[in-house]
């Protein structure tokens, strides 16, 4: 009630009907008292106004309006250090709304906090290690987890694929997304058109895969494939299209945005299990789920932790034998929150760039308390003036507050327009594999972090000289006018620390980004495995069952493209597998039986990784062949038992290259040994990061192996070497050269291996470019803030250099002098971003390669480059403190 | 306090009210013009006394404050409140018998 008649005093309206009738009742009392009886009348008016409340504000908008004023008379002072801000609060803001989008907003799902990701772990599986995210789930264990726990809502599992499409216009090869039952229940997103799929769309229709995979008869599209291809129009629902030569028909379609985890894909295919035949290995599934409300992540462990007996008593390998081999791989399920897998391993590397960014305002901040520092200076006598005309030491550090709060707000609101282009810039570099780049914006909660950091900095660099200046010093100040005071020790102090300060966070940053450059230059020490990446050009090219049916057919045709690709001219070499390094395929893994080593009951020997290689695959791609040779085409189609290997499991199983030619193993029991023809060179098959995997190589057409019918891999990559790949004419001649074999092959995933290099350390280079950008703004931060100090003290100094000089000094000493002042102060600070940075890097770990977060070269170079810095930032103002003359200087007197 | 007990008297204006403090407590209490001044206003804006334009017997426009019902409420309540302080004072000053 109070409040509510004290706000309609902020009405001008009301105030000034209030003053009238103050006026007229004070006029009427003063009338019926005797003069002098009351006092001072005015003041009681006065008083009386401070009771409608207001007057506090006014004051504000005054300080605010002097504000505004004083800045606008500085437009130097004033657009030195909005830049400043407006570059500090612009980055920071960037990346903050990257943090935002990325790691703090819940996901696009809803109740999103119920999604998990069913992981398992397998310590006991020997070779799992080269597994990057532990085991997949297989459909058996999909069966048993997805019916019998009793802590999910829904469970499904996922695998993307490929597919090919015919018949809309140009064959086109499409990434599909396989779902079984389950997963879009659990993600609980509503089709945009049609339906999800029902139960009877994962009934398998036909033929089944070894791993009892069926062939389902529906899809859904994604929200841009039914764009692109039938123009939004809603009765496509229910239309049949041609996926790899069979009839689906389109149930749905599935809206814009929608992806697992981070997959996109353009058709959504049902995992159609064929019940009798599925075995318990064949672990190539991601696991995802949808918890019932309320229950943990390790209750939904434990839940599931005990259907794994279930799980190894209810299902076979066949004739491979049951469920006990599994025992002793210890699996157990490691469910994590959906957003984890979503988020992946970005979650530090923005952490330290947020840090980072941060360090750089602080440097901004000190800078820019540095430029105020000078400005009180140069106030001194107004402040004092104030000061003696009444103004109370609070109201001086509140105007001053104001003036720098007011600084801080308006470059906020510049660093907004600098945050807005930073991310378009950001999206359009599509740095880094960053997750949910599509969520990225500057929201509410951006622009509070906007707001709170301009306000904090703000504060930060006005309260130091509000408080410094706004003491009770009127007398000094006054009589101190001008340069005829000596220049005391003590007000330098705060400066001097700033500067300290200042190329302490400088010195830290740079040794981050020395750090990343040093991480770099390890990474392309390293060799990948191939050489001459941009000469390689890769295709990759799927060839469905039921375009070429036979089997062995398969690898005719792919040994006929690969013979046309090898005669464009300019093609010195053509190969193909099943995957290309470094192309974030799914991984294919095998148990390894060595001959002659005896394998105890209820072992399963390591997993290793395994592709299969055309003949000339390795002469195209680079890599060293250490003993032995390639595989030739007669091997091949004679179905000769042979293999190749890499040269670190050459060495784990027979000691050297050498020895592991002749030698034989097999992948399964009972099968035929196959002979090791030749060891390649190591590949880094997942990333210059990580340890190349140990890996056989075998043939692209094998013959028929126990359970498993004849098998040719039908969709394979093909790389070629050509100094014109890449070239627009040189893809064409591609298409033609495939086409002329078979027009209804795609031609998809067309890269240069240069890019998936590029890829691959694109983490690191975005890292790089970060730090890099920071540590150079820390360094001109840095020099301004020197140069700063050195020139004002020569400025303030000028009198007593001038004595100096009339005494005799030389010029070179002066000089000496200024610059060894700078010096000092970089080496304070130098000697304390050692320590922090000593301290600090040791974060930085999981970011850095080959090199130890105290790399002996950076933690040297930077500090001399501080140094160099240093000299030329104070050798500058030193240079005119020595030309100063002496009689000017001393005439001012 | 003394305003609102002043006004439980009846209406008044400005003046009378400095006045009528002065000379209750016999000059003891020299409340300056300065600070009454405003606190009518605050007590005004509290919703404990109202004023009003009025025109007097010698044909004076002058403001009159009254106590309002609320006003009324509040001055019972500090004035027993000061009634036990005073009370409770007296009780330890006061000499035992």
């Amino acid at each position: 009630m109070s409040v509510l008649k004290k706000l309609r005093y902020l009405l001008p309206g009301f105030r000034r009907a209030e003053e009238l009738d103050m006026q007229e009742e004070l006029r009427s009392i003063a009338g019926m008292a005797e003069p002098g009886e009351l006092g001072n009348l005015t003041l009681a008016a006065e008083r009386r106004r401070e009771v409608w409340g207001w007057t506090w504000l006014e004051q504000w908008l005054l300080d605010v309006r002097h504000a505004a004023r004083t800045l606008r008379h500085n437009s130097m002072f004033t657009v030195a250090a909005l830049l400043t801000l407006a570059i500090g609060i612009g980055a920071n803001a960037a990346v903050f709304s990257v943090i935002n989008g990325v790691l703090l907003k819940p996901l696009s799902y809803p109740k999103p906090e119920e999604l998990v990701a069913v992981r398992q772990n397998a310590p006991g599986a020997a070779g799992l290690a080269n597994f990057v995210d532990g085991l997949h789930l297989s459909s058996s264990q999909y069966f048993t987890y997805s019916e019998q726990n009793r802590t999910f809502q829904s469970l499904g599992v996922w695998i993307a694929g490929n597919a090919n499409v015919t018949g809309l216009a140009e064959p086109e090869q499409v990434r599909t997304m396989l779902v079984s039952n389950g997963v879009l229940q659990a993600l609980d997103v509503a089709p945009e058109a049609g339906r999800w799929f029902l139960a009877g769309d994962f009934i398998p229709h036909g033929a089944a895969n070894p791993f009892g995979g069926g062939i389902p008869t529906t899809v859904m599209l994604s929200h841009g494939y039914w764009q692109r291809h039938f123009g939004g129009d809603r009765s496509a629902v229910g239309r049949t299209i041609t996926v790899d030569s069979r009839p689906f028909e389109i149930v749905g379609v599935m809206p814009e945005g929608f992806r697992v985890v981070n997959t996109e894909a353009d058709l959504i295919v049902p995992l159609a299990f064929d019940r009798g035949k599925v075995t318990l290995a064949g672990f190539a599934f991601h696991g995802i789920g949808r918890l019932k409300p309320g229950v943990t992540l390790a209750q939904a462990d434990a839940d599931l932790a005990q259907l794994v007996p279930v799980w190894r008593d209810s299902w076979t390998n066949g004739h491979v034998g049951d469920g006990r081999i599994y025992e002793s791989w210890k699996i157990a399920p490691a469910l994590r929150p959906l957003k984890e897998d979503v988020v992946g391993n970005v979650r530090d590397l923005l952490w330290v760039v947020m840090a980072t960014i941060g360090l750089v305002m602080l440097i901004a901040c000190a800078n820019v308390t540095n430029l105020m520092l000078v400005r009180a200076e140069v106030r001194q006598q107004e402040l004092a003036l104030r000061t003696a005309l009444g103004a109370g030491r609070g109201r001086i550090v509140r105007a001053l507050i104001v003036e720098s709060v007011m600084l801080g707000l308006m470059g906020g609101v510049l660093g907004v327009v600098l945050c807005a282009w930073g991310l378009r810039l950001l999206l359009a570099v599509h740095p880094a594999n960053l997750p949910r780049l599509n969520e990225i914006s500057i929201d509410l909660r951006t622009l509070v972090f906007i707001l709170a950091l301009s306000v904090v900095s703000g504060l930060l660099f006005g309260l130091i000289p509000a408080l410094k200046y706004a003491g009770p010093r009127i007398s000094l100040a006054l009589r101190s006018a001008g340069r005829i005071a000596s220049v005391s020790r003590e007000r330098h102090r705060a400066r001097s620390l700033l500067v300290v300060a200042q190329v302490a966070l400088a010195l830290v940053l740079l040794v981050s980004a020395g750090l990343m450059i040093r991480t770099f230059q390890a990474l392309g020490t390293v060799e990948p495995g191939f050489t001459h990446a941009e000469q390689l050009q890769t295709v990759r090219i799927g060839i469905p069952p039921s375009l070429i049916p036979e089997t062995e057919r398969v690898t005719r045709v792919q040994n006929e493209i690969a013979d046309k690709l090898a005669a464009i001219p300019g093609v010195t070499s053509v190969g193909f597998a099943t995957a290309m390094p470094m192309d974030g395929a799914e991984p294919d893994w095998d148990n390894i039986y060595a001959e002659g080593k005896v394998y105890p009951d209820n072992v399963i020997p390591p997993l290793r990784f395994f592709k299969y290689v055309s003949p000339d695959f390795f002469h195209t791609t680079g890599t060293r062949i250490i003993a032995g040779r390639e595989l030739t085409w007669n091997e091949v189609y004679g179905f000769r038992p042979v293999a190749l290997i890499s040269e670190n499991l050459a060495r784990e199983l027979w000691g050297t290259p050498a020895a592991a030619v002749g030698k034989r193993f097999r992948r399964y029991i009972g099968t035929p040994w196959q002979e090791v023809i030749g060891v390649v060179q190591d590949v880094r098959e997942n990333g210059l990061q990580e340890p190349a995997p140990l890996t056989v190589y075998w043939p692209p057409l094998q013959p028929a192996l126990g359970p498993f019918p004849m098998n040719a891999e039908r969709a394979v990559t093909f790389a070629i070497r050509s100094d014109r790949a890449g070239t627009e004419g040189f893809l064409n001649q591609v298409r033609q050269a495939v086409w002329s074999v078979n027009s209804n092959l795609p031609v998809a995933a067309v890269r240069t291996m240069q890019d998936l290099y590029d890829q691959s350390v694109a983490r690191t280079s975005f890292t790089l470019v970060m730090l890099g950008i920071a540590g150079a703004m820390a360094l001109a931060l840095g020099i301004v803030g020197i140069y700063g100090v050195i020139s004002y003290s020569v400025s303030q100094r000028s009198r007593e250099i001038g004595i100096r000089l009339a005494l005799g000094a030389q010029q070179g000493e002066l000089k000496r002098m200024f610059v060894s002042h700078g010096l000092v102060l970089a080496s304070i600070g130098v000697a304390v971003g050692l320590l922090a940075a000593a301290g600090l890097m040791r974060l930085m770990k999981s970011l850095l390669f080959g090199i130890s977060p105290l790399d002996p070269l950076t933690y040297a170079s930077v500090p001399l480059i501080l140094a160099l810095a240093t000299v030329l930032a104070s050798y500058l103002p030193a240079r005119r403190a020595a030309a100063v003359d002496p009689v000017e200087a001393l005439r001012a007197e | 306090m003394l305003v609102l007990k002043t006004l439980v008297l009846g209406p008044m204006h400005g003046y009378g009210i400095a006045k009528a403090i002065r000379t209750s407590s016999s000059d003891a209490l020299d409340i300056e013009f300065g600070s009454l001044y405003p606190a009518l206003k605050r007590l005004e804006l509290k919703g404990w006394i109202s004023a009003k334009w009025e025109t007097s017997e010698n044909n004076r426009r002058m403001r009159v404050y009254r106590l309002t019902p609320a006003g009324r409420k509040q001055q019972l309540q500090e004035h027993s409140k000061w009634n036990d302080f005073v009370a409770a004072v007296s009780r330890v000053m006061e000499p035992q018998p």
